[in-house]
């Protein structure tokens, strides 16, 4: 065995290593050592981003079961700075005292289910691709039922598991359906033996179900709400930024990759599924209440809008949607990042109580606000941009109908979201939340996200760099 | 000549750091701290001058340089909008005028804006302001001048009404930005019109003279002219519109609600003459493919310096007088560069509009100033509250007084040099255009003149406390733009400048210079009968010419067609149809939308019930219906 191919995973050995570090050093480390553990892994996770910041040349692996290219490198890091930013604005969370003394294994599990993110995305055979994204389940679940004791947050844990294995069930049959009629689970010689009969089209559908399940979309969705609830913030962050973005980046590969010669069926059902989830997920977050749940609609119907990256099929749709994720997980993270130091510090989550924060709470309301704009696409934030690039990208490849109903979308969307910067800027409140000061991790990563928020868009050069690494897909 | 990004980098830093961390310094840090970066700012420029005027020339010209040039943002193969740094001649003149003139409003602000509210955001501005001024001059391309173009708007708006307070100044920052950015209008559609056609937006390949693209498009055109001229003609209306071309000249007048120092940088040296320079820099197309239009760029140049010259001699408030002479003085570079041709001795005007552009920025600025330290004195703008300050004022006096002499036109101010130019540009252009700029040049003479006589003899009136001389903060600038306004003449300008970039030697046309400085003088004779001591005359004539005086004093009454048109025809009879149409047919449309979106949430949240054996269900159910409408539909 040539052992030098293990080089072309280095990314991944870099990530396994880390993990075993941290793994160590919870062990090692006693009560005063903990302390540091989130400064550890921050520092630990930043170098390992930069490291792996440069992307290089295609290659692939074990026997092609692991396939790689630049624009790979360009998720990954998005991911990475994504699990970064998140893990800053855990430290506030994992300081408490019921979480304190198990915070490695929060550190520990996320970096695993980043892990599996990882082999899902450079996947070239089905089973790696299964690998990849069980991995990326199973420690979800403990994530999400982290505070175990709360009653919320161990029953998101148990709807979430379960509705993944319901969904991983699917999927499972789908990819033996699909090995029995073509006979091989290589990315590359499946689409030699896809020829749309309708056990294939059946198989495919259980697939596309089972990625509707991790991207949220409708009517795969209803998990979504409770769950995100339910969970500790900074896990709900987690999901709806970096899991849903290495789903649908995976999806669109595969989409294309594999199945694309049935590709007139898969647009067929994209068209539908985008509509139904954008406008579902429109009306039910007008009416929410608990900003937790609101945001979960709001990243459902945010999913349906990337979905219009992947109906084009084209390069120009695997850079907007790229593009798309980068921005859209800086304003998610932004917007994540300010509920959740307030929920840590005055428990407050619910719309009303946000009336007035802009008097005891400027900068906070105002990141929030720029988060929300940039999520519902005002110009000139980062959002307006992505949410053009990928309208354009959509409406390149001929959804001109369903460009047109996504856009009537946005309004509605503009609508619930200004209603949060109402409650901030206008509405009368006599006890509004007393003021915050948020740690230093927090504001970091806050300053970082808003940082995001108003250049991404500006610099044309994020744009024009992956769309670089777009060609070969 | 990398280094040329800072003298633009400077300032935008500069105003990030006051804007944001101003309020928590002291008002006098934030004045030096602004001082000192424009100073470097200044410093740099001269070396890039410096640098660029000193390498050798190749066959015979300065050859242009961009040291940085950026690609921004890709919109076609051809078309992409650039953000960097051309240096040329004009541009180069331009980055020393812009930073030396500034940097004299810095200094000066400093006494005159002392305990001044917003001091701090004063000078925020006063950098951005710079910086948006270098940014436009240096473009390397028509739309990154845009960008600049309106960020100067921008910057002008909030200069304009620093006193934020004052509803008089709000009014004229609104007023302001309205009117030039009507024009702007006209500017980016132009800029439209040339690259839809030229498929470029750099300065270098459009005036190379020999683009392809630009040739096939010469010969189209629409409703009777040729699509280049209405490219051209539509971006002049831009242009028109900073440099306040009658008819789109009343913003400026009323723009010196501002802080005095404020005036003296937007509306003598900089942003107003952001028209001409964008004339001067677009200069070979308009040779090229719109002769005519070029042509017509000087009668209206020559109409707006006649128009400004007779509203401002009977202004009384000394701010507008200035103001009105501005519009004059520009309206004579647009008439230089309208009457030129390219190369050699057709080229003369050219020339001279950018050697006027030069000396009038120096002393339109020593004008301003000085009228700053006169209203510091007096704690007025009316002449009425004036005279006989000359004693009170020594420094003030004295410099005013070049500065009077320097736009007259005498000999050996640097005024006399340029203007003669351009009035010898003119007669070669036609005699009927010489002569009448000829009076115009005796107006401005006259004006000018009843404005000295009036501040610093006549009649004497009382003030609460005896006037003094303004701080030594204000009076240095005056001295080193007086020091400037004696000797910027003597430079030999067509060296450095001229239509084709081949030297030019400057000969003064001594007809032209004699007729000039006679005609000078004997307005400046007059001006002093009437307005040395009390005299009767000058009633008497406004007696005799009772509805040309008060026609005048009204300015002609631009401002009140301006409102009627939009008052009683366009809000009227097109603004409120439309807005009742809005009210009563969209927005009952959106009502029923918006009350039908909110009934569908309320129906369907049944769908969500929180039992995960239903979503199960709901999750298979999708699943099968998208299989059975693939495979049965």
């Amino acid at each position: 065995m040539d052992y030098s191919m293990f080089l072309n995973i280095k990314e991944e050995l870099m990530l396994i290593s880390l993990i075993v570090i941290l793994l160590l050093y919870d062990l090692i480390a006693g009560e005063k050592g903990r302390k540091y553990f989130g400064l550890t892994a921050c520092i630990l996770l930043g170098i390992h981003t930069i490291a792996n910041l440069f992307p290089g040349e295609p290659v692939e692996a074990f026997g092609g079961m692991y396939q790689y290219t630049p624009m790979m490198t360009i998720v990954k890091s998005i991911l990475n700075i994504g699990t970064l930013l998140i893990f800053m604005q855990a430290n506030t969370w994992l300081n408490r005292e019921d979480t304190k003394f198990k915070q490695g294994e929060y550190y520990v599990l996320t970096l695993s289910t980043l892990l599996g993110m990882y082999f899902m995305i450079s996947a070239g055979h089905f089973l790696m691709f299964l690998i990849g994204l069980e991995t990326a389940s199973i420690p979800m679940a403990a994530l999400v039922a982290f505070d175990k004791y709360k009653h919320n947050s161990a029953e998101a844990g148990a709807k979430y598991i379960l509705s993944a294995v319901f969904s991983s069930g699917l999927l499972l049959y789908g990819l033996s359906l699909i090995y029995g009629t073509v006979g091989t689970l290589y990315f590359n010689d499946i689409p030699a033996g896809i020829d749309g009969n309708p056990l294939q089209i059946l198989a495919f559908v259980f697939f596309f179900a089972g990625m509707g399940f991790k991207i949220s979309l409708v009517p795969f969705h209803l998990w979504t709400a409770d769950t995100y609830q339910g969970a500790p913030t900074n896990v709900t962050s987690y999901l709806s930024v970096v899991s849903k973005g290495s789903a649908v980046f995976v999806l669109m590969i595969i989409l294309m990759k594999v199945f694309g010669n049935i590709m007139a069926q898969w647009q067929a059902i994209l068209y539908g599924v985008v509509i139904v989830t954008i406008t579902i997920a429109n009306l039910f977050a007008l009416r929410q209440q608990n900003l937790k749940r609101f945001l979960a609609y709001s990243s459902i119907s945010q999913a349906g809008y990337i979905m219009l990256g992947v109906i084009g099929g084209s390069t120009l749709g695997m850079t907007s949607l790229v593009y798309y994720v980068l921005v859209y997980m800086v304003a998610n993270l932004a917007a994540f990042g300010v509920i959740s130091i307030i929920r840590q510090r005055s428990g407050k989550i619910d719309m009303n109580d946000y009336n007035g924060l802009y008097k005891t709470n400027p900068k906070l309301s105002i990141v929030m606000t720029l988060a929300l704009f940039s999520l519902a696409g005002i110009p000139p934030f980062a959002g307006f941009f992505s949410k053009f690039f990928i309208f354009a990208a959509a409406f390149q490849a001929g959804f001109h109908l369903l460009v047109f109903i996504a856009l009537i979308n946005t309004i509605i969307s503009l609508y619930y979201y200004l209603l949060v910067v109402k409650a901030m800027f206008i509405n009368e409140n006599d006890a509004p939340i007393a003021t915050i000061h948020s740690d230093n991790y927090t504001k970091l990563s806050l300053v970082l996200c808003t940082a995001g928020i108003v250049v991404l868009g500006i610099l044309s050069i994020v744009y024009d760099k992956i769309s670089l690494f777009s060609y070969g897909i | 000549m990398e280094y040329t990004i800072f003298i633009i980098l400077l300032p935008l830093f500069m105003f990030l750091f006051l804007g944001l961390a101003g309020n928590k310094m002291k008002p006098v840090s934030a004045g030096i701290l602004g001082t000192a970066s424009l100073a470097t700012s200044a410093l740099l420029s001269y070396s890039t001058a410096w640098q660029y005027f000193t390498t050798p020339r190749i066959e015979g010209v300065f050859p242009a340089v961009t040291p940085i040039n950026i690609e921004w943002l890709r919109f076609t193969e051809h078309l992409h909008i650039d953000l960097g740094i051309l240096l040329d001649p004009i541009s180069v003149m331009m980055l020393v005028v812009i930073t030396t003139v500034s940097l004299m409003v810095h200094i000066y602000s400093f006494g005159y804006m002392h305990g001044e509210k917003g001091f701090q955001r004063y000078y925020a501005f006063l950098s951005l302001f710079t910086f948006s001024m270098l940014g436009l001059v240096v473009a390397t391309n028509i739309f990154q001048m845009y960008i600049f173009w309106e960020l100067v708007g921008v910057s002008s708006y909030l200069l304009i009404g620093f006193y934020y307070t004052k509803p008089a100044a709000i009014a004229a920052s609104k007023k302001a930005f309205i009117v030039t950015r009507f024009a702007d209008l006209g500017f980016l559609i132009g800029i439209l019109v040339l690259s839809f056609y030229s498929k470029t937006f750099n300065f270098e390949a459009l005036c190379s003279g020999d683009l392809p693209t630009l040739s096939a498009a010469a010969g189209q055109t629409f409703m009777g002219c040729s699509v280049l001229a209405w490219g051209l003609g539509l971006c002049f209306v831009g242009g028109a519109g900073k440099s306040a071309m009658f008819p789109l000249h009343i913003w400026l007048p009323d723009a010196m609600e501002g802080p005095t120092p404020v005036s003296a940088l937007i509306h003598a040296a900089t942003m107003v003459v952001a028209g001409v320079y964008l004339v001067a820099r677009m200069f070979p197309l308009y040779i090229d493919y719109a002769p005519n239009v070029l042509v017509w760029i000087g009668y209206i140049g020559a109409f707006t310096s006649l128009y400004a010259a007779i509203v401002a001699c009977v202004q009384t408030d000394i701010k507008r007088v200035l103001a009105f002479s501005t519009i004059s003085q520009i309206g004579f570079m647009f008439v230089g560069l309208g009457v030129s041709g390219m190369g050699g001795h057709h080229g003369l005007g050219y020339m001279a509009a950018m050697f006027h552009l030069f000396t009038h920025a120096m002393f339109k600025a020593l004008l301003f100033l000085g009228a700053g330290a006169i209203i510091h004195a007096v704690h007025s703008n009316e002449m009425k509250d004036m005279g006989q300050l000359r004693r009170q004022l020594p420094i003030t006096h004295i410099t005013f007084l070049i500065a009077c002499l320097a736009i007259s036109g005498i000999p050996p101010f640097s005024g006399f040099f340029s203007k003669d130019e351009i009035l010898a540009a003119a007669f070669q252009f036609s005699p009927v255009m010489g002569w009448f700029m000829s009076f115009v040049a005796a107006l401005t003479a006259f004006y000018m003149f009843r404005l000295y006589y009036n501040i610093f003899w006549g009649k004497a009136s009382k003030h609460e406390h005896t006037p003094h001389e303004a701080p030594a903060s204000m009076t240095t600038p005056l001295i080193i733009l007086a020091a400037i306004t004696c000797v910027a003449g003597f430079i030999p300008f067509g060296e450095f400048v001229s239509s084709n970039g081949q030297p030019y030697i400057i000969h003064i046309d001594s007809t032209v210079a004699i007729t000039s400085v006679v005609i000078a003088l004997i307005s400046i004779s007059i001006a002093t009968i009437f307005y040395r001591k009390t005299s009767v005359i000058p009633e008497r004539l406004a007696r005799t010419f009772h509805g040309l005086y008060t026609a005048a004093s009204h300015r002609f009454y631009i401002d009140e067609v301006y409102l009627f048109i939009t008052k009683n025809i366009i809000f009227k009879h097109i603004s409120a149809p439309i807005a009742w149409f809005d009210r009563h047919i969209i927005d009952g449309a959106m009502n029923l939308l918006a009350t039908g979106t909110q009934k569908t949430a309320y129906a369907i949240r049944g769908f969500q019930s929180g039992q995960i054996q239903q979503y199960a269900w709901v999750f298979l159910v999708g699943t099968l219906l998208i299989i059975s409408l693939l495979l049965f539909i």
